[in-house]
């Protein structure tokens, strides 16, 4: 299936996009896909961080099985206010 | 439909107009600006980006969250975007209730979880450079393509 990636903030400046498509494998989880856009962005290898992510714009766990989100979003610590 | 991302100035005479109601007696409103001084580093000026579909989705259930906890109140949140100048106001919060204390309380803790949960980012710029802000860090910027 193929997932369109979101990138915001310093993610989509290391990455040097904001959007990009993957396409995964069934039952592959969050934190898996994050690798992949990894693989795809070497500006974004040097982030040790976990980041945080979105399926369809709701709050998701690296552990999760992306089944059937349509959105993947990644960021970094959020600072609004 | 009630816009609570705007690129526009805050109007929070307007925002007060839309919770203000004879039942209650207490407004609390709250106002984040933009401060020209971060540590010792001069800000000349803030970029607020967002996941804008996101985080309407989150204010809105922070608005329904503390609309179910605390009985009575009214609750208008709004937050800007794009780049602001010194002064200028980035995040808005006005609550009504039929008492001070409920009113007080419910605008805090929106303010807390706005913070906490809405994903929103601000890139200060400096005479001298610029950099993110993340969870209280500052991380230097890239320079590269701006974020939608």
């Amino acid at each position: 299936m193929t997932v369109r990636v979101l990138l915001f903030a310093r993610y989509a400046e290391l990455a040097g996009t904001p959007e990009l498509e993957i396409d995964l494998d069934p039952d592959r989880t969050v934190g898996e896909l994050w690798d992949r856009v990894r693989e795809r962005c070497p500006g974004l290898r040097p982030v040790s961080e976990t980041p945080l992510a979105a399926c369809d714009q709701a709050y998701s766990d690296p552990t999760k099985v992306i089944t059937g989100s349509k959105e993947v979003a990644f960021f970094p610590p959020v600072s609004g206010g | 439909m009630v816009d609570r991302l705007t690129r526009a100035k805050i109007d929070m005479e307007e925002m007060r107009r839309r919770v203000e109601s004879p039942e209650c007696g207490a407004v609390a409103s709250f106002s984040g600006t933009v401060r020209e001084w971060n540590d010792v580093r001069q800000v000349l000026s803030i970029d607020y980006s967002g996941y804008g579909p996101m985080a309407e989705k989150i204010l809105e259930a922070i608005e329904v969250d503390l609309g179910r906890r605390f009985a009575g109140i009214r609750i208008a949140i709004v937050h800007r975007l794009g780049r602001l100048s010194v002064g200028e106001a980035s995040l808005a919060v006005v609550v009504t209730a039929p008492h001070r204390r409920e009113a007080l309380e419910a605008c805090s803790e929106a303010v807390e979880s706005i913070k906490a949960r809405a994903p929103i980012w601000k890139k200060e710029h400096y005479v001298d450079g610029s950099s993110w802000i993340e969870a209280g860090r500052c991380l230097p910027s890239s320079g590269k393509p701006k974020t939608p």
